[in-house]
């Protein structure tokens, strides 16, 4: 038996190689994350972070003409694998989206909806507190939990989306720029809150923002976009390294903003 | 001085001859307008002035008499409300069930594409032709022999079924095809399966533009008088069908049988019938656009 406690790496990607059609989008990663730790993507626009990060849990498999090929390894299986079920696969590493996306339904419902769709038999009350709870939402909310969720602010709607993926309890939660559509006193809360949950979940997160990625992240990777415009990884460290004492060039010139 | 002069020579001229068009332009377009607009109004005109005075209480609540003045259209209004939700049971569940086929699980190729050509298409044949297709398909080939089907509600109902399909397979298509893919992005990455994806996201989210779809096409089934006068023929009827296999009046039947009739009178209450038929389209319409326009302020949100 294996050990995937804090450090350990729970998510192993071999020569992972995206495709749109026949366009090499992610070119040739490899990487390790690291149980509850924040591993922050960066690197300039279109240099396939994003994809790689939808890759990580299969959502890219929902655009059509995507491939991917390579393997990733979730605590030793590859989700790949013919025997891999991307739906289970992605109730154990979820995802919060750039652009807030709650349902048009009410707060409650929003939470609800995951955790009935994967079966969930507890009390439905106890379980959406406890991820408002952990999203930091409860108290502004609890006492219009039946409000429509588009009567919330960008930033509690935010919330509420990290709230929805917390509910179905994932190891793992994938975040695609989670505070770019949000003003800079909701993106500090939304880090605080990131920073938080680390000790209960794994967190990897897309961003553009490189002091957000040097204020919350514990490990950092930056993502390149080469000759033949496919994104590809320059190089992965703990995130004080990146930012103080790079071993690339590339990485050195990107955190000192020459180039963009 | 001279200089100034030449150009109002070269400038006036053409100036006046383009505010000119631009004028005629105007009251051209106004007038089309308008052709529209006092067409209906004279028709609205007629129609309340000749048919205000026939009617009341009794004309909505008995059946229809050779003497104009006990002459109602209880049986017309209940055969239209009867048909009317029996076309809906038959139409929302196949026209939806057909959209989110076309909308989220066919494959785009060329037999998709011909299949949603077809369907286009379909919504714009002569509503004759539905009606001659269901007397011969559903009156005479699956009624005479066994006498299951014959001239009843129910042969009514699945030929304006047809009639209506392709309309609200397109409502629903739009209406799938305006939900934005984050809804989608959201449910799948809570580890929901295609269907519940639809069921918990697509469909809650498009109901509004489905809904109103649906209203609209139901309301365009109800006043539709060529196919049903081909299933039914003109009757007369004095009683209300109580199951679906009875034979059935509705009301453009009712206002076309007493409009060929001689006596005067009766065209009043044709009028009337054609007042009564109207608000009823109109009530239809008025919960379809309420439903659209909460629709368009959700999605504003």
């Amino acid at each position: 038996m294996e050990n995937y406690g804090t450090g350990n790496v729970v998510l192993e990607i071999n020569s992972l190689n995206a495709y749109y059609q026949e366009f090499l989008a992610v070119n040739n990663v490899s990487m390790e994350i690291k149980k509850n730790y924040i591993t922050a993507l960066i690197g300039p626009s279109g240099c396939g972070k994003s994809t790689f990060l939808r890759c990580l849990n299969r959502m890219n498999d929902l655009i059509v003409g995507a491939s991917v090929n390579g393997e990733v390894l979730f605590e030793g299986n590859n989700i790949y694998s013919d025997n891999m079920d991307p739906i289970y696969l992605r109730s154990r590493i979820g995802m919060v989206f750039q652009k807030p996306n709650p349902f048009p339904k009410s707060i409650y419902k929003n939470i609800a909806f995951g955790l009935k769709i994967n079966g969930f038999k507890g009390n439905y009350d106890e379980a959406i507190e406890k991820s408002l709870r952990q999203a930091a939402l409860w108290e502004e909310v609890k006492d219009r939990l039946h409000d429509s969720a588009f009567t919330l602010s960008g930033g509690q709607q935010q919330r509420l989306c990290i709230a929805r993926a917390l509910a179905v309890e994932p190891e793992i939660i994938l975040m695609d720029e989670p505070a770019s559509a949000l003003d800079p006193i909701a993106t500090l809360a939304i880090e605080e809150l990131i920073k938080e949950l680390k000790t209960l979940y794994t967190i990897v997160i897309v961003t553009h923002n490189m002091q957000q990625a040097s204020r919350v992240s514990d490990e950092t990777a930056f993502f390149m976009v080469g000759d033949n415009r496919s994104g590809y990884l320059v190089e992965h460290d703990e995130t004080q390294k990146i930012f103080t004492n790079p071993t690339n060039t590339k990485t050195e010139e990107y955190i000192t903003g020459r180039f963009s | 001085m001279h200089k100034n002069q030449d150009i109002k020579n070269h400038i006036n001229p053409q100036r006046m001859s383009r505010r000119f068009t631009e004028k005629l332009l105007y009251i051209l377009f106004l007038s089309s307008v308008s052709v529209g607009i006092i067409g209906l109004a004279v028709l609205i005109f007629e129609v309340l002035n000749n048919g205000i005075p026939w009617l009341s209480w009794h004309f909505l609540t008995d059946y229809p008499s050779r003497h104009p003045k006990e002459a109602g259209l209880f049986s017309a209004l209940m055969g239209t409300i009867w048909l009317m939700f029996m076309t809906a049971i038959f139409t929302v569940p196949i026209g939806v069930g057909a959209a989110i086929y076309l909308e989220e699980y066919a494959p785009r190729n060329l037999w998709t594409k011909i299949i949603e050509i077809n369907v286009a298409n379909l919504a714009g044949v002569p509503s004759i032709v539905y009606g001659l297709l269901g007397l011969s398909w559903f009156v005479y080939y699956w009624g005479t022999p066994t006498e299951f089907l014959g001239r009843t509600l129910l042969a009514g109902a699945m030929t304006l079924s047809l009639l209506v399909l392709p309309i609200v397979i397109l409502a629903s298509r739009e209406a799938i095809k305006a939900v934005p893919d984050s809804y989608r992005d959201a449910a799948y990455a809570l580890g929901g399966d295609k269907w519940q994806v639809i069921k918990g996201s697509v469909l809650p989210s498009a109901l509004p533009g489905i809904l109103t779809g649906t209203i609209l096409a139901m309301s365009r089934a109800i006043g539709e008088a060529a196919p049903v006068i081909a299933i039914s023929a003109l009757v007369y009827i004095t009683y209300i069908p109580s199951h679906p296999m009875e034979r059935f009046t509705v009301l453009p039947i009712q206002i076309f049988n007493w409009i060929s009739r001689p006596q005067d009178d009766f065209r009043g209450l044709a009028a009337a019938g054609i007042i009564v038929m109207l608000f009823l389209l109109l009530t239809m319409n008025a919960i379809a656009v309420y439903f659209r326009n909460r629709y368009q302020i959700k999605s504003e949100e």
